[in-house]
């Protein structure tokens, strides 16, 4: 995999200095390549890893399973189209296994998010059931850890 | 009240307390410290490793091994050594597997080293091999590499340093706290003046999975006439993340594994079992993890070695282990005095190169064994200490 990808993906706020150093290329040329990165698509965009409970105006998610039928013509392209649209909807994905959808879901309050799903999710036409899981505490997200457990590999004793 | 004293061996009270246990002592009074100091992988041992030794746990295998180890481990170890380094060891007669690779070294010390002995030791280099020196009755002979050498041993010096009384050379690369490494040329010069004084090697290439900028480690047991000669020490630590396991081996010529072996067999009896089959798992599967680390640690050196160089720390391009050994003469202080500034004033903790040997002073070492995030805020305190030295202004 690519390693400059690897690292951003990780981390997007290393500075391109950092990166090029760590690299061992020029910053012109890693410049150079997140600007293609970028004009091609393949980075979509930065977002930082927020810890929301330490947050006062907090909110709250969900993973909504959704089986649906796929429509003859465009399997289930259509259905996911229809959920991207929400704004609610924060990602969307095609699994395999029980269900055909996960969503993401999110809102100010849990009641929120349970009229969402019972008011906008089950009413389009070809959902046949959903599943909410309201999500309680994030521990991880993203490879970051969110708790503050002891980060041991930081915490070593001095050894020779 | 006894005077315990009068029961010591007079060898062991010679051998010095590690020189880093003063700094432990002083860290361990502050809360917020940052430490740069470790000596083993950040990394946890890769899960698959892992599940192999609690499988071995779920199936009750939890008796001693045979002493020189278990034969698939041994078979797997002169596997690994062929493929890696393009060295024959027979599974059977020349391989030993020990409690890490520190056993090793004092088994072939104490099976090699006559009261008298002179023992040739590079300097800076790993704390044991002194003391372990001493205690075998050996006499250690220092050799001070430089920092115009990149700290690698030098054939002329090694010459210099050769006496009727050497007898064995210990090859300590690639070399904990330089991070230096040897290449086959340096290894051809050395392995001449070996040949010409009968000498023999104890190579300890336990971080020989660690070298960068595209440098593949050499073993000097595969430059002609040395592989007689040559006691390789290796281990499972540094490559695969295992410090805890306490696994290592030693390879080198039947006659001398046969000695070494009956000083296992008497000290240790054997290996951890539940480290072995974990080790096997390592040397079968464990190529990618090994790779995935070294990158990992390239990436951390190339931004340590960039940020000392930028303070105003020379720094010599380390090419291998996981150690940096910025010079800081040019701040004025000695190496105790800069580390114990820098952890009571900074709060971060880096050893002093004399740690090491007297010919560390006016170096310290800084080890990258951390996370990216955790070097950064290191490297920034640094960075304030030396400002607040007016340091480079």
């Amino acid at each position: 995999m690519d390693k400059l990808l690897q690292l951003l993906a990780a981390n997007s706020g290393f500075t391109t200095a950092e990166i090029a150093t760590m690299l061992g290329e020029p910053e012109d040329y890693i410049k150079a390549q997140i600007k293609e990165y970028e004009n091609r698509g393949i980075i979509k965009g930065y977002q930082a890893v927020v810890n929301w409970e330490e947050v006062e105006d907090s909110y709250v998610e969900a993973l909504i399973e959704l089986k649906v039928t796929p429509k003859k013509e465009t399997g289930f392209d259509e259905m996911a189209e229809l959920c991207m649209a929400f704004e609610e909807v924060e990602s969307v994905y095609l699994m395999a296994g029980a269900y055909d959808f996960a969503l993401i879901v999110k809102g100010e309050t849990m009641q929120d998010i349970a009229m969402f799903v019972a008011k906008k999710l089950s009413t389009i036409d070809g959902v046949l059931s959903t599943g909410t899981h309201f999500i309680m505490r994030r521990y991880k997200d993203r490879g970051m850890n969110l708790t503050d457990f002891d980060d041991r590999a930081d915490g070593r004793n001095l050894i020779l | 009240m006894i005077d315990y004293d009068k029961y010591f061996n007079d060898k062991i009270k010679e051998v010095q307390p590690s020189g880093i246990r003063k700094f432990f002592d002083i860290a361990n009074e502050m809360d917020d410290v940052i430490s740069l100091s470790i000596g083993e992988p950040d990394f946890q041992t890769p899960w698959h490793i892992r599940d192999e030794g609690i499988r071995s746990l779920e199936k009750g295998k939890t008796w001693y091994s045979p002493n020189r180890g278990f034969a698939e481990l041994r078979r797997e170890i002169a596997n690994y050594y062929e493929r890696r380094f393009g060295v024959s060891y027979d599974a059977d007669e020349q391989t030993l597997v020990t409690v890490g690779g520190s056993e090793a070294i004092d088994l072939a010390f104490r099976t090699l080293i006559q009261e008298g002995d002179e023992v040739i030791i590079p300097e800076p280099s790993f704390v044991c091999y002194e003391p372990l020196a001493v205690m075998a009755g050996g006499t250690p002979v220092i050799i001070s590499t430089k920092n115009e050498d990149n700290f690698r041993l030098k054939a002329a010096d090694l010459e210099a340093a050769v006496t009727p009384k050497s007898k064995l050379l210990v090859l300590p690369f690639p070399n904990n706290p330089t991070g230096a490494i040897l290449e086959k040329q340096d290894l051809v010069e050395i392995a001449e003046v070996v040949k010409k004084h009968d000498l023999l090697i104890l190579s300890d290439e336990i971080y020989s999975e660690l070298t960068y900028g595209g440098k593949r480690h050499v073993s000097i047991s595969s430059i002609d006439d040395m592989y007689e000669r040559t006691v390789v020490i290796n281990g499972f630590s540094k490559s695969y993340a295992m410090t805890g396991w306490r696994l290592g081996y030693a390879l080198g010529p039947a006659p001398i594994i046969a000695q070494m072996t009956k000083l296992h067999q008497y000290g240790i009896m054997s290996a951890p079992t539940t480290a072995q089959y974990a080790a096997i798992e390592a040397l079968r599967n464990g190529d990618r993890d090994v790779k995935k680390m070294r990158d990992e640690y390239d990436m951390r050196r190339r931004l340590i070695v960039d940020s000392f160089n930028e303070m105003g720390l020379s720094c010599f391009e380390p090419l291998g282990a996981f150690y940096v050994f910025p010079c800081i003469k040019s701040t004025g202080l000695t190496s105790e005095e800069f580390c114990t500034r820098l952890i009571m004033e900074k709060h971060v903790a880096v050893v002093p190169g004399t740690a090491f040997g007297k010919s560390g002073d006016g170096f310290v070492r800084v080890s990258y064994s951390y996370s990216i995030k955790h070097l950064k805020i290191a490297l920034e305190r640094i960075r304030e200490f030396l400002k607040e030295l007016n340091y480079g202004s």
